[in-house]
């Protein structure tokens, strides 16, 4: 059997595991679709706020919070239900756990998504440039699936303290984006702060893609969103193989 | 001990957690087709040992090949050549045995019609056909157990491993793990155990490593382990009357007195000189023998004496 097909396919079966699994459990539920529905809500109900030029910002808040939300619960359950050292087991290597970990983020992220998407579309009648519009959600999707992945590694067997973790990471990183305040209204430490987080650069990339008005160079927002999830990745890889057998 | 018979080979393998010594340069060799124990109490370095020797941790010093592939340069071909049941491994409690299975064997490459012969084969032999669709999280332990062999065999692995396979099932279960364990032995599989349970180990096994503080304390088989500490060998004497075990003191004959229920186990380097004092002096003092037997040395008596820290003189000494 080549290597090749064995790390691809073993990458495809640790992704179909995840998704059995993982998608239907509560914490992947409250965090990755309650959470932003709720901001959401917090955020437009009993204000005047254009939805159609809110739009981008709202689908990027909900492409982060998915992709992001099944990668942290993965490896804390399997840890504390005992499969964890099962998996291993198999003829797989960290980073085929690792990268099926984030596909099925993505895939997650991807598919409540596209309904979100489909639905704008439909209602605010955008003459969307397509590509961009796609090419955004994937690459996006990979760099918040690996982040959630990234937030797992912490040597712990407890799901509900990663979560929290989790949150403690993310919601910051929502509000110092340009999702709730555009970037080109965001002034001084704000607009410094939003520069780290890499919502800013989707939302840019979204607003561009719907309404064509970005306020950061089109080719600098990929760039960055890339550099962001293999950043990520990297660290993913180096924290998960540091603490591979804690807490089992 | 290089030899192509040998399809695991541990070469003075070292793993340290901190500044503790978990494994201490262990030196060992496991021949195709047998069914070879790792015995010793807890905290003995059993779990790392077998740990390395599955790819999951990396031995700090030493070398480990398996079916002639070192482990450390390519951990995913040599675990593809193993199946492995780890001593705190589960499996999935969402997805139903059929599902469990399924997702072990597509790890392996297998898939289709012939992945779906070999699934109903195994769980019917299990007993667990009747149970294929329903999810784990209502099975027993003991089902999971099964479960947890039949995912680790469903490749039909040329090496087993399994950590602590029997630990806290009930005597059915126990002896239908054994009764797989042998015949996927008489099938060719070469099995590498650890077990705290002496009586598996002697029952199972071809030849057994004692592991104590993170080193080899002997490798032999189970008959020779015994004889090498004959020197242990008992009397066990039942009497119709109660008496107190000072009755049976003696100096020169008698090195310890065990209360074994209705039973004393006298402990003597020369039992025919031992049963003919006994005989004498339950003449003497006008009690009834109800029973009198001599006792070889057990496996367990070789396991306490060898895990006490004292080197041992066997064939296979570390």
């Amino acid at each position: 059997m080549k290597l090749n097909n064995l790390f691809i396919r073993s990458i495809a079966v640790v992704t179909e595991k995840n998704i059995r699994i993982y998608y239907t459990k509560a914490p992947v539920i409250i965090f990755g679709l309650l959470f932003p529905l709720f901001i959401f809500l917090a955020f437009y109900l009993g204000r005047e706020v254009d939805l159609r030029s809110f739009f981008p910002g709202l689908l990027a808040m909900s492409l982060f919070f998915t992709a992001s939300s099944v990668g942290p619960l993965i490896t804390p359950w399997e840890k504390q239900a005992g499969t964890y050292e099962r998996l291993l087991s198999f003829p797989v290597s960290v980073n085929t756990i690792i990268l099926g970990d984030i596909a099925a983020g993505m895939i997650f992220g991807l598919t409540i998504n596209m309904v979100v998407l489909v639905t704008g579309l439909v209602f605010f009648n955008y003459a969307a440039h397509f590509v961009t519009l796609v090419l955004a959600m994937i690459v996006a999707s990979f760099c918040f699936s690996s982040l959630g992945v990234l937030l797992a590694s912490p040597s712990v067997r407890s799901p509900s303290h990663i979560m929290m973790f989790s949150s403690l990471i993310r919601f910051p990183l929502i509000f110092i984006s340009g999702v709730l305040i555009p970037l080109e209204k965001l002034t001084g430490a704000g607009r410094f702060l939003a520069y780290f987080s890499p919502v800013t650069y989707l939302v840019d990339l979204f607003n561009s893609a719907l309404v064509q008005k970005s306020y950061l160079p089109v080719p600098l927002s990929w760039s960055i969103l890339i550099v962001f999830g293999l950043i990520f990745l990297f660290l993913s890889r180096k924290l998960h193989q540091r603490n591979l057998l804690k807490g089992l | 001990m290089e030899s192509e018979n040998h399809i695991i080979q541990a070469k003075e393998i070292t793993k340290m957690f901190g500044q503790k010594i978990a494994v201490d340069r262990v030196s060992f060799y496991v021949k195709k087709g047998e069914i070879f124990s790792f015995l010793g109490p807890n905290g003995a370095g059993k779990t790392t040992t077998i740990r390395m020797l599955t790819a999951l941790l990396v031995p700090d010093n030493g070398q480990i090949v398996i079916d002639g592939i070192d482990i450390s340069k390519h951990p995913v071909q040599a675990k593809l050549r193993i199946g492995v049941i780890p001593e705190t491994s589960n499996i999935y409690a969402d997805l139903t045995a059929r599902q469990n299975i399924t997702l072990s064997g597509r790890f392996y490459g297998l898939a289709g019609k012939k992945l779906k012969a070999k699934i109903d084969e195994l769980l019917d032999k299990l007993g667990l056909y009747n149970h294929r669709d329903d999810t784990v999280k209502t099975f027993s332990k003991g089902m999971k157990q099964k479960l947890n062999i039949a995912s680790s065999i469903i490749h039909d692995p040329p090496i087993l491993f399994l950590d602590e396979p029997t630990s806290g099932l009930d005597i059915q279960s126990q002896r239908l793990i054994r009764a797989i364990i042998k015949d996927m032995n008489a099938g060719g599989t070469t099995v590498f155990l650890t077990t705290h349970n002496i009586e598996e180990a002697n029952l199972l096994c071809e030849r057994i490593c004692i592991i104590n503080n993170g080193r080899i304390a002997a490798v032999d088989t189970p008959e020779k382990l015994k004889r090498t500490f004959q020197k242990t060998q008992s009397v066990e004497i039942a009497l119709r009357s109660q008496v107190s075990g000072q009755v049976f003191a003696h100096q020169q004959l008698v090195e310890r007195i065990e209360k074994l229920g209705d039973k004393w186990k006298l402990y003597t380097a020369d039992p025919d000189k031992l049963i003919k004092h006994l005989v004498s002096l339950a003449k003497e003092q006008n009690l009834t023998i109800t029973s009198l037997q001599t006792c070889s040395a057990s496996l367990e008596d070789a396991f306490l004496e060898l895990t006490k820290d004292r080197s041992y003189a066997g064939s296979e000494i570390k």
